[in-house]
């Protein structure tokens, strides 16, 4: 009895979470133009989404959000990766402690703090705002996870294993690439997804840093488009395209997970 | 440059580029925060915007607001979150890890979509938007956070403390009261961090579900970065930051990173 009202619960609540993403996905399917009428099932608002030219804002905006995406979470892993060797190897306790404190502000600021203060760095610098600095205002909020997801694996590693492709003739950027990579890989592929899943979510940061030359990423289209009242009914089916993308990077990411704690314990 | 070569040879070495990034990203924008709170337009000295603030009750008034909208919706989400939690971790009513994911992955949504989403569930169901759905929405959006530090705590829980309470003959519920519940407190107190900063900093789901009837402090820091009062919006950053600061004083479990359960 305990176990079925245990059960009903959990069940409730995931109804409730999903509710909402639900109602947007079904009513997808259909060409009314305010949500919540049903005129029929279509694929229509897919097809004119996927027309060319009939919704350029819209898709440049999905665009620029892919690429700076890519970009973004690249770019944080390579610095990600490289600075958390590099962190992992300092012999200064303080600077150490300095730097992983520095690299959690990120993550424990609020997003509006960071955005703010990041327009206000390129707003004082008289830099005008683009492409390129909405990038690296991106990675500056996605290296921090990398680091977070690459240490672990650094602190697993057995710190001979290097020292002994060293003794052994290998060049150090040698031993880097056969010895240290291959075992934190899986850090950088986590460090990289979730890096990727940031930047695409990511509105509070971008609403600060698009400037004013129209640049929009799909979450600012949104807002723009939300506060002009009416939702364009194209968005329905983008948002469902979107649900169903991050839901599939996140359930690879967990069938990965699990792979490689099976492989891990397996040894 | 054998020098240079030796330098970077050094593995320590590879953090210097990234504390220069971190430098001019993540220091010197916050330093600017600061900088600007305290400067007029023109850019002289001023306390002016100090006085602004306290002078002029509505930012004061918003700031209690989100505060007391903030504190609602933290308690809504520990009694809803810390039950699910338990279960979750119960291998007695729960198993499958699969489950557990179903609970994050909304986290991963972007909040934006999540709650045009809400907001069109409440005009399919004809509720009127307004403080409640405020309140509503902002629980749907957070609840996860507070669900995933519980369920942490709880799932590394030693299970002989229990055991050992009920060999001393304690019932069911003495052992939740007195040993389950304090020894899951830090994720309660993760969870708390997770939800009641980002309830009060928000500013678009605020104005979203509220038709903008209703502004957080979030909302008035961005509406007078946006209007060009940089300097009022970034005191008000700046009051925004302390409280931040000051609320990651009680929780020094920083190792825990958001995503720490699903990665």
């Amino acid at each position: 009895m305990k176990r079925f009202f245990a059960k009903a619960y959990i069940w409730i609540l995931l109804v409730m979470l999903y509710a909402p993403m639900i109602i947007i996905g079904v009513f997808s399917f259909t060409e009314a133009k305010v949500l919540g009428n049903w005129t029929g099932f279509s694929t229509g608002l897919y097809r004119s989404l996927f027309t060319n030219g009939a919704h350029e804002a819209l898709m440049s905006a999905a665009l620029n959000t892919l690429i700076i995406g890519l970009v973004a979470a690249t770019v944080a892993t390579f610095l990600g990766t490289v600075s958390a060797i590099g962190i992992f190897n300092l012999r200064n306790k303080r600077f150490k402690a300095a730097m992983n404190t520095l690299n959690n502000v990120p993550i424990l600021n609020a997003d509006i703090i960071t955005g703010v203060s990041l327009f206000l760095l390129f707003v004082s610098m008289g830099v005008t705002q683009g492409y390129v600095t909405l990038t690296l205002c991106h990675i500056t909020f996605c290296t921090p996870y990398v680091v977070l997801s690459v240490m672990p694996r650094l602190k697993q590693m057995n710190p001979n294993t290097f020292e002994a492709a060293l003794d052994l003739g290998a060049t150090p950027s040698q031993a880097l690439w056969k010895v240290i990579i291959p075992q934190i890989r899986s850090g950088m592929v986590s460090g990289f997804l979730l890096s990727f899943i940031l930047s695409v979510d990511d509105f509070e940061v971008s609403v600060f840093n698009v400037g004013t030359n129209g640049l929009q990423t799909l979450s600012t289209y949104i807002y723009a488009d939300s506060r002009k009242g009416g939702l364009t009914p194209e968005l329905r089916p983008m948002i469902t395209i979107m649900f169903a993308v991050i839901l599939a990077v996140l359930i690879f990411m967990n069938l990965r997970a699990k792979k490689t704690n099976q492989s891990n314990s397996l040894k | 440059m054998g020098k240079i070569k030796q330098f970077f040879g050094r593995r320590s070495s590879w953090s210097i580029p990234y504390l220069i990034f971190m430098l001019v990203f993540i220091v010197l924008p916050l330093v600017l925060v600061v900088f600007y709170a305290f400067r007029d337009p023109q850019g002289n000295f001023t306390f002016e915007n100090v006085r602004t603030f306290i002078n002029e009750r509505e930012s004061v008034n918003t700031l209690l607001y989100s505060i007391g909208i903030a504190l609602i919706t933290t308690i809504i989400c520990i009694l809803l979150g810390y039950p699910a939690a338990y279960i979750l971790s119960n291998s007695k009513f729960n198993s499958s890890s699969v489950m557990v994911a179903l609970f994050l992955i909304p986290m991963f949504i972007n909040a934006l979509m999540r709650t045009l989403a809400t907001v069109a569930l409440f005009g399919f169901l004809k509720v009127p938007l307004g403080q409640a759905t405020l309140i509503f929405g902002m629980v749907y959006n957070y609840l996860p956070f507070m669900i995933l530090p519980i369920y942490t705590v709880l799932q590394k829980l030693d299970k002989s403390y229990i055991e050992a309470a009920q060999d001393l003959g304690a019932d069911n519920r003495t052992v939740f009261a007195k040993v389950t519940l304090p020894l899951s407190m830090p994720g309660v107190v993760s969870g708390i961090m997770m939800v009641f900063m980002p309830t009060i900093s928000t500013f678009a789901i605020a104005e979203l579900l509220t038709m903008n009837n209703i502004k957080l402090f979030g909302t008035i820091i961005q509406e007078n970065i946006n209007n060009g009062m940089w300097n009022y919006g970034a005191l008000l950053s700046l009051i925004m930051l302390i409280l931040i600061v000051v609320t990651n004083l009680f929780n020094d479990d920083k190792e825990e990173s958001v995503a720490g359960g699903l990665v």
